[in-house]
């Protein structure tokens, strides 16, 4: 072996060794957090609870079910102290699974709603999402739409466009179909959609937006954060196809929109549990909700805080009230029952 | 005195199959020694257990009476101080003629090694392609390097895996001949195998011939050929026609050229049928004897003629005479057996 | 059988073999549980669906690959014509981009809202229905994307072989009348068949596992299709099940392949060969052979790459922060790390193979090159899992023992991640040291042996001097491979520490693609110089025997 790969070999043992001590050695002042939500999506939070506490916050970021099953296989020797999900549903198979303590906490019970918490405080919403539907202004009337089971009537045939049912988004709202109206009533459902499809399913949400744009169909389903983040995006094109769409609430007169939570919970072996609280309830903060709102057009969970700008745009609706944790259970069930709709 | 190596009932195997079964040699100190076998007689895998690189399913091996090698435990080849010559030399592409010389100096200090170096490059006459990678060089010059290489560590022992029979024949017993002087001056032992007995009388003194894994006959190249201890090893070695004959009395054989005398084998009783060996000059051309042959066929051997004559009754012999006598096919020439030692076998056994 | 010293190397071999192959057993384990109902399920909707796309994509990717990579690989290795020498290393460049980034690029320029599709309607004043483009976003299009990055593979194997032909052996055909069509069929196909197998059946693997591009384009495949089970229904071990499902198939197509070789196998003639002087191809066919090879080049790599140029200059400015460099700085050193490891490793089994050739030896082997037709996040659960198994043994001993807890020891470190790396990517490593040595002819190792060189002496001071250009290949494959990783380092990689393709992935994810594509870029770009040097290394390495 010639000289410089030697060097090599001790840079990177030097690497690997900086990279071991990385992983938390049980710092008092530190607290570590399993986050499925994007490190652009809560960085800035925790860097602004580093700055005002003192306290070290390390992250790693992954899909929820990875982290979960992470958790679960390290069990009580995990360094993990808060699991931040983007879905009610994996907060509630995470408290079914052992990983989640209770939290009694008044400043939390006071920022938050009943409806977006754990009852017993094992998890704690930090932020809703709506999903509803966007249609192309120039071609459908808002009079036009009314309910999502309205999107399966033959009048729609060839207009609809749908992300795949790999993606937790339609998983969740299929789920919460079948909570309102049974598992067959939905599949009839679902096959109707899926006759109405323009397309097979494929691509992100903002690809829905854009196909809508473009006139490769008239409606879709969409999280309102990614119309908002076309609209403020960098690229000239997503922003004049964000300009051509518009929010329709569905279900005004009955179930309402179909809404879910990103939220957190203090893992059962925390070994940083009060930190943890604390940074909980710095998330639930004023300053912290108003963040979601302004950067990630988010609604806030804390009905003090008022949404963004863009989100009040679109005005107001009527909030599934159905518990979100009722969506984590039904959730396998909407996927097989897509599966045998053809929904791709 | 103790032997220098020494092989005891050696049995080796590829399972299922036995490839040297019950071999026992001794050959003498720094002697030089030859096996002598058609191709598949496993020779080759006598000489890597004697590396080291196949292990015994049976009996030893000893060098200067330390033991090598027994069933269940081989000393590794790298600490054996046995060097090897392959068939295909083996030189490192990537190193040239100094390094691949060196190789096995590795823990030589430095002044050593290059002065042992030098030696070996003057020995093999190769001082001048020192710096010469394998592939920029000839097949006799890589020869050269494969040997120096060898000798460089100072091998007790020199194992040659039919290492020159890539050369052409002049060549080849040139070389043969050369290594064998080296090897003498250094002291080294050397075990050479062969298919090719020309190879083997020119570099060998002792030679031992291998037949189906089986050591039939260790001796000097003379008494191989004129003392052959059976049939295979009278075939393989020299050239010579076995002749029918019936045994008689004393050691009496009656055949189509007369009545011959020898030492039959003990097993054999009066009156069995059986064969003699009749080499080539065993049979001189004298016109005043009463035993005639044709010629069948010819061939030109410079000072000689090979001479290929049938008897009446259809048997046929070889005669080697000087080529100032030129005798065309069909013609029919006198002949006279001159024998010393006549070798009989009972016929169709070994 | 030998001395006892000797036979540490079956050890030695076994050992980390099955190591290797923890995290697959730890797979079958998993599947042998008696699963829930989700099968009955399956076989009623889906999984005829999965089977069928799984084996369209893997048969399309390797005619795919074998379309381009054989006849470029025979141009520039035989024929002379405008742009060989640039085309030469120029035609690796693709490998240097992930699947799911050029599928990314693809779509952006194709979709229906891209540029291409817009500007065709302006111009024409269509609408939707007045015309039929090909839709990029299906299982064509996923076989496209995959070919355009993996015929690199083909091309690289496919070359080497054509280049190691006899001159000989073409002559004697020639002089027996065969014409060049004739020769190229008969001849030059066949005795190259080996490296074409083993190229197609790495590219095939790869295809298998890849989750990003078919996800991406909603095909569903086995890969999908275990994510879907596993995430969707919950139901791990019904994902199991599937993805021993799909390593059984890939066993099968293993053996297959060793059973096409054993019929195979060439040892190299002679140590000194002829180079055949090169068909000079001149006007219209040369400026053909310069098409043949400009088109794959420009699909493969300069189109993406200037997409995402495009894109990326905008966030660019923005993007090149501390945060960034620190970014380059793990993935290159992680990247380079494990491509070190990975070799070594590859070089003790290989080696260890070679002094052992005992069915145990070549059993484990074998076993410990599955990994790589197995999706990233599958290898990575199965690290994860015997690993916070063995740290929670570790701690149970020490609390017992010295009243102290060693807490979690190995998951959620580097060597975790190091470790998926080696499970996943070894047999890329293996299969390029395989051949190596077997060039060798087994006499040097002898001879090296028999001057007191030990068999570890052999291996450093022989095989790996000779080997150089065939290990310096497998370095940079695997250190490319590993740049390109994403679902085990995101899965297993330790607190605070990211690498390019985390990035990427996140901005992608949340479908920020134009911010996604200076990371991407960066990828690509970090994987570029390797691949120049890979070319350069293939181009010194021909001393090889």
């Amino acid at each position: 072996m010639s000289k410089p790969s030697k060097l090599g070999v001790f840079f990177f043992t030097l690497w690997l060794v900086s990279g071991l001590l990385a992983a938390p050695l049980l710092a008092a002042d530190e607290v570590n957090i399993y986050s499925a939500r994007k490190e652009d999506l809560i960085k800035p939070l925790l860097d602004d609870f580093s700055k005002q506490t003192g306290i070290t916050v390390n992250l790693v970021t992954g899909k929820e079910e990875t982290l979960l099953q992470r958790l679960q296989s390290e069990g009580a020797n995990t360094p993990a102290d808060l699991l931040l999900t983007t879905d009610a549903g994996r907060l509630a198979a995470a408290r079914q699974a052992g990983v989640l303590q209770a939290v009694t906490s008044e400043s939390l019970t006071q920022h938050i709603p009943a409806a977006y918490r754990d009852p017993e405080g094992y998890w704690f919403g930090l932020s809703v999402r709506a999903r509803p539907i966007l249609y192309a202004k120039d071609r459908v009337k808002p009079t036009e739409l009314s309910t999502y089971e309205d999107l399966a009537a033959p009048k729609w045939r060839g207009k609809v466009c749908v992300r795949s049912s790999d993606s937790i988004y339609n998983q969740s709202l299929v789920a919460g179909m079948i909570a309102h109206h049974g598992e067959a009533k939905t599949e009839a459902w679902a096959k109707g959609l899926v006759a109405n499809f323009s397309r097979p399913p494929k691509g992100g949400d903002r690809d829905q937006i854009k196909a809508v744009a473009a006139g490769e169909c008239d409606i879709t389903l969409a999280n309102t954060y990614y119309l908002g983040g076309m609209l403020s995006s960098s690229d000239e094109a997503e922003r004049e196809a964000a300009a051509k769409v518009a929010v329709f609430w569905p279900d005004a007169q009955t179930t309402g929109v179909h809404v879910n939570v990103s939220g957190a919970g203090v893992t059962a072996h925390a070994r940083h549990r009060d930190h943890a609280v604390k940074l909980l309830e710095f998330l639930a903060s004023d300053q912290a909700q108003r963040w979601y709102a302004e950067t990630n057009n988010e609604y806030p969970v804390n009905p003090a805080i008022p949404p963004s700008a863009t989100l009040q745009s679109w005005g107001t609706f009527k909030v599934d009230t159905l518990n979100v944790a009722k969506l984590g259970e039904l959730n396998a069930a909407a996927v097989q029952l897509m599966d045998r709709a053809g929904w791709k | 005195m103790t032997s220098f190596l020494e092989l005891s009932t050696l049995d080796v195997a590829y399972p299922p199959r036995k490839v040297i079964r019950d071999l026992t040699l001794r050959m003498s100190r720094a002697g030089i020694g030859c096996l002598l076998g058609p191709s598949g007689c496993g020779k080759t895998t006598l000489l890597r257990a004697i590396a080291g690189f196949e292990p015994l399913r049976r009996g030893s091996i000893h060098l200067d009476g330390v033991e090598l090698s027994r069933p269940g435990w081989t000393l590794p080849p790298e600490q054996r101080r046995i060097g090897l010559m392959f068939q295909d030399l083996a030189l490192f592409p990537h190193l040239n003629v100094t390094a691949n010389i060196a190789f096995g100096l590795y823990d030589w200090n430095v002044a050593e090694r290059r002065a042992r170096v030098d030696e070996l490059l003057k020995l093999v006459g190769l001082e001048e392609y020192a710096g010469r990678y394998p592939h920029q060089l000839s097949g006799g010059q890589q020869q050269r390097v494969a040997l120096a290489r060898a000798l460089a560590p100072r091998p007790r022992l020199l194992l040659l895996d039919e290492p020159f029979s890539n050369l052409d024949v002049a060549l080849r017993e040139g070389l043969a001949r050369e290594v064998r002087s080296i090897l003498l001056r250094e002291g080294i032992g050397g075990l050479l195998v062969s298919h090719d007995q020309f190879e083997a009388f020119a570099f060998a003194d002792e030679i031992g011939v291998l037949h189906q894994g089986r050591l039939l006959q260790w001796d000097s190249a003379h008494n191989l050929y004129h003392r052959p201890v059976d049939r295979f090893v009278a075939d393989f070695i020299g050239q010579g026609v076995l002749l029918p004959g019936r045994l008689g009395s004393n050691g009496r054989v009656s055949t189509e050229l007369g009545e011959l005398w020898g030492t039959p084998p003990v097993d054999c009783t009066v009156g069995e049928p059986v064969e003699v060996l009749i080499r080539p000059d065993h049979i001189v051309r004298d016109d005043a004897s009463p035993l005639r042959a044709e010629v069948v066929e010819r061939v030109f051997r410079g000072a000689e003629f090979l001479y290929t004559l049938q008897l009446p009754s259809g048997a046929r012999l070889l005669c080697l005479a000087p080529s100032h006598h030129d005798h065309a096919p069909g013609q029919h020439i006198s002949i006279r057996l001159d024998i010393d030692d006549l070798m009989i076998f009972r016929r169709g056994g070994d | 059988m030998l001395s006892a010293r000797a036979d540490r190397w079956t050890l030695w071999v076994v050992g980390i073999a099955a190591l290797l192959a923890l995290p697959i057993l730890t797979v079958f384990a998993t599947a042998l549980q008696p699963a829930g109902p989700v099968w009955r399920h399956l076989v009623d909707t889906v999984l005829a669906d999965y089977l069928a796309n799984s084996i369209l994509l893997m048969l399309g990717v390797g005619i795919g690959t074998l379309l381009i990579g054989v006849p470029t690989a025979w141009l520039i290795g035989v024929c002379e014509f405008p742009g060989r020498r640039f085309f030469e290393w120029a035609l690796l460049l693709p490998m240097a981009i992930p699947a799911y980034i050029i599928a990314y690029t693809y779509t952006g320029l194709l979709d229906f809202a891209g540029p291409l599709q817009s500007a065709l309607r302006e111009t024409f004043g269509w609408t939707r229905h007045d015309y039929a483009f090909p839709e990029i976003r299906s299982l064509p299009g996923a076989v496209v994307m995959l070919t355009l990055v993996l015929y690199p593979y083909v091309y690289l194997l496919a070359r080497a072989a054509f280049l190691e032909q006899s001159a000989a052996v073409l002559e004697v055909s020639r002089s027996l009348g065969a014409g060049p069509w004739r020769r190229f069929f008969n001849l030059t196909l066949p005795l190259a068949r080996p490296s074409l197998i083993a190229g197609m059946s790495l590219v095939q693997m790869e295809a298998l596992a890849d989750y990003g591009t078919v996800q991406y384009f909603g095909v569903s495949t086995f890969t999908t299709g275990i994510f879907r089970v596993w995430f969707g229904m919950n139901d791990a071990i019904a994902a199991a099940q599937l993805a021993a499902l799909l390593l059984l198939f890939v066993f099968a197509l293993l053996v297959l392949e060793q059973l096409s070789r054993r019929q195979l196998r060439f040892h190299p003639t002679s140590a000194r060969q002829q180079r055949l002087p090169r068909l000079v191809l001149r006007g219209r066919r040369g400026g053909l052979a310069t098409l043949a090879c400009a088109m794959p080049l420009l699909c493969g790599f300069v189109i993406p790459a200037s997409v995402l140029a495009v894109w990326a200059a905008r966030t660019m400015p923005q993007m090149l922060d501390e945060r960034f460099l620190r970014l380059m700085a793990n993935s290159l050193l992680l990247a380079m790390g494990a491509a070190g490891l990975i070799l070594v490793l590859a070089l003790l089994l290989g080696y260890g193979q070679r002094l052992r050739p005992r069915p145990l030896v070549r059993l484990a082997v074998r076993g410990a090159s599955l990994g790589y037709a197995v999706p990233g996040a599958v290898i990575a659960i199965g690290v994860m899992l015997p690993l916070a198994a063995i740290d929670r043994n570790v701690d149970g001993w020490a609390r017992v023992g010295f009243g102290v807890s060693t807490g979690l020891l190995l998951s959620g470190t580097l060597v975790a991640l190091l470790f998926a790396y080696c499970a996943r990517f070894l047999p890329v490593a293996l299969h390029g040291v395989e051949a190596g040595l077997t060039r060798l002819r087994p006499s040097m190792d002898d001879a090296a042996r028999t001057l007191g060189a030990s068999p570890r002496a052999v291996l450093w001071r022989v095989h790996v001097p000779i080997l150089r250009g065939s290990l310096l290949t497998v370095l940079l494959l695997v250190f490319v491979d590993v740049l390109k990783e994403l679902p085990a380092t995101l899965i297993l990689r330790p607190f605070n520490f990211n690498t390019l393709a985390v990035r990427t992935y996140e901005l992608a994810s949340d479908e920020r693609l134009a911010d996604s594509a200076g990371f991407a870029l960066a990828i690509v770009l970090a994987g570029v110089g390797p691949v120049i040097l890979l070319s350069r290394a293939i181009g010194r390495g021909r001393l090889e025997p």
